[in-house]
């Protein structure tokens, strides 16, 4: 489960190391749109994650179902950075790995933090345009046409490509490797793993160093009420429930509520 | 610029004023921090046709409203307004920025913050100022049932995100008066390179679940989705509305709009009843505002419980269809 994930008590930061190495959620729903696309127009899919060294898994698999190429980034000084560094980090992986791009899916968000902030970062960081919480795209041509809800609106968008689009969990239905496949994904996957170094990153601009945003402190939070705890058969409760709080009740309903109440009328 | 009053920005986001009170939530909250760091309260919007917004703000508390408004603004541009407010920023200078967790404003916060080379914490439950004058940002912690506080302190401005429902407005005041900087737009506003094509409003719901005043709301602990509709049952009723809880919806229980939780709507019922739910914070950050809780749970030391008025141990299922009897045999005819 994702919010039993390990917290470092030190740094206040999640400790994904410790995580299971599991694909997040949007994120195979991105990889499924990926795999959609390269059916219909062709084209290459690399796959890059950043993360502790077992995040190598999630790449495996990518690439068990169908994708090229993988590119784990990991390094020590990267981690526990905020959104900031993640997609300055990302970005320079792309310039570095797949300069030519056409399009960038990503995740719209994980299913750890929600934040939703990467994509839209990402695609500062790129200069390109970018549609957040899509959930269909077709390409004509260069041209990728997105439909999506916002707010209550539902948009219809167009962009040329390059771009990046983050996908929603209602974009499509992820396919699932199945054991058979892992395991018939003989030979040695391509994975090219990359440090800071590599992308001549400074342990300055990344990681916990690098992000703008500090973790202060981590709590519990204990809001507790003075309350009155009510045990016993359903219908015992259901009576003393009225019989306590029948004004409230019926105000909250605009009912008028029989006081005195008897299960079998005379 | 030092000789400049220090300034909290909220952005202008109207597009669904009337379901939506995000800014004005946001002006009081930031009326809440101004006077801790000397600090005067703006709120900033783009587009066309802004004059009703304007005047809105400042009665919800806004001292300043900086207004671009143009034809080539009147639909909501995630790009032209990251550049506008980029821009702005950079002019102006605000310690701090708060925007309201929309679609559009998880979309454009963060775009904002990356041009301006500063942070952000999303969807902030709740915003102080430290000793130190900084905006102190809580915001449930990754993953963990746990509030983290978080501040930017070396990068200006310091931004936020918040849901809608998180703060309270302050009521509307005709009395408040404030300045408005009308500024021009800029020649050189580069096009979105992403193009509107069609956009249309969906249809609303009659009863929001936000606004409802009772809202029954069901965790795994319901059981299954047979049980589960039970609750549909209760809340009809009652004249209130069904919510639940993250697996709830993952289960295809329940549709996502009625999540209630950091990642969903924040309710404020006068009576809010709660079956099977452990109380998870993400959950709860959005159920604090809840006049009255009576929580069901078999489990009597889960969180909910401990949050609840009235703390009902029972089999949650048997207890709906036990508070259903119940309330149709005293419902006056
Ligand atoms: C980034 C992020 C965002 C999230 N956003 C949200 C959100 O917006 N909203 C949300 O709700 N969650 C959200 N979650 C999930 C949240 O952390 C919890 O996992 C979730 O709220 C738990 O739901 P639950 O209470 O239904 O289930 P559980 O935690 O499994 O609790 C079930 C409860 O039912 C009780 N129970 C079991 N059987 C019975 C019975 N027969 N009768 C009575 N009681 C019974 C149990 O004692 C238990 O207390 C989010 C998590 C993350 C990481």
């Amino acid at each position: 489960m994702v919010s039993e994930l390990p917290w470092d008590s030190k740094t206040g930061t999640l400790r994904r190391d410790l995580a299971e190495g599991m694909m997040n959620p949007a994120c195979a729903n991105a990889l499924e749109a990926a795999f959609q696309i390269k059916r219909r127009y062709g084209g290459d899919i690399i796959t890059i994650t950043m993360g502790p060294p077992m995040a190598e898994e999630v790449l495996y698999e990518a690439t068990a179902m169908g994708a090229d190429r993988g590119v784990l980034l990991t390094d020590p000084y990267m981690a526990g950075g905020d959104t900031f560094v993640t997609s300055h980090t990302l970005a320079r992986a792309i310039e570095k790995e797949c300069p030519d791009f056409d399009l960038v899916l990503c995740g719209c968000h994980t299913s750890d933090s929600e934040t939703a902030q990467v994509g839209p970062q990402l695609a500062e960081e790129l200069d390109i345009p970018g549609v957040a919480y899509v959930e269909q795209l077709e390409i004509n041509n260069r041209t990728v046409r997105m439909q999506r809800l916002s707010d209550n609106f539902f948009e219809t968008l167009e962009m040329d490509l390059p771009g990046l689009v983050t996908v929603t969990t209602q974009a499509n239905a992820p396919r699932y490797p199945s054991l058979s496949v892992l395991e018939t994904a003989f030979g040695k996957p391509d994975i090219s793993i990359l440090g800071a170094a590599d992308l001549g990153l400074e342990p300055e601009t990344i990681g916990v160093q690098g992000s703008p945003t500090k973790i202060l402190d981590v709590y519990s939070s204990t809001a507790k009420k003075k309350n009155l705890i009510m045990k016993g058969t359903a219908k015992k409760i259901v009576d003393e429930v009225f019989e306590k709080f029948g004004d409230r009740i019926s105000g909250a309903i605009k009912k008028d509520l029989k006081t005195h109440y008897h299960e079998k009328k005379p | 610029m030092n000789t400049k009053k220090r300034a909290i920005w909220v952005f202008g986001d109207y597009r669904n004023y009337f379901q939506n009170r995000v800014t004005l939530q946001l002006l009081a909250k930031a009326n809440d921090l101004a006077p801790k760091i000397s600090a005067e309260v703006c709120a900033v919007l783009f587009g066309q046709g802004l004059d009703q917004y304007v005047a809105e703000y400042i009665a919800h508390g806004a001292q300043k409203v900086y207004v671009v408004e143009h034809r080539s603004l009147k639909n909501y541009s995630v790009e032209k307004y990251a550049v506008l407010l980029e821009r702005l920023a950079n002019d102006y200078q605000p310690e701090t920025i708060l925007v309201g967790a929309t679609s559009f404003g998880k979309e454009f916060a963060p775009r904002v913050a990356k041009r301006l080379g500063t942070g952000l914490t999303a969807d902030c439950i709740g915003l102080k100022i430290t000793e130190d004058g900084l905006l102190l940002q809580i915001a449930p912690s990754f993953g963990g049932n746990l509030l983290a506080e978080i501040i930017t302190p070396n990068h200006r401005p310091q931004m936020a995100t918040v849901r809608p429902g998180t703060f309270q407005e302050i009521p509307h005041n005709n009395e408040l008066r404030g300045e408005v900087v009308r500024l021009p737009i800029q020649k050189d506003l580069p096009e979105d390179r992403v193009r509107l094509i069609a956009n249309e409003r969906q249809a609303q719901r009659d009863q929001r679940i936000e606004d409802a005043p009772v809202v029954v709301c069901g965790g795994r602990g319901m059981g299954s989705k047979k049980k589960f509709k039970k609750l549909f049952d209760l809340a009809d009723l009652m004249g209130g509305e069904v919510g639940g809880t993250r697996p709830v919806v993952y289960a295809g229980w329940l549709d996502t709009d009625a999540l209630v939780g950091q990642a969903g709507k924040h309710i404020k019922p006068k009576i809010l009843l709660s079956f099977g739910i452990s109380g998870a914070i993400q959950h709860t950050a959005a159920t604090t505002e809840a006049d009255f809780i009576i929580a069901v749970n078999k489990n009597p030391n889960a969180t909910m419980m401990k949050m609840a008025d009235v703390a009902v141990v029972a089999d949650a299922s048997q207890f709906c269809t036990a508070l259903i009897k119940g309330l149709k045999a005293r419902i006056q005819a």
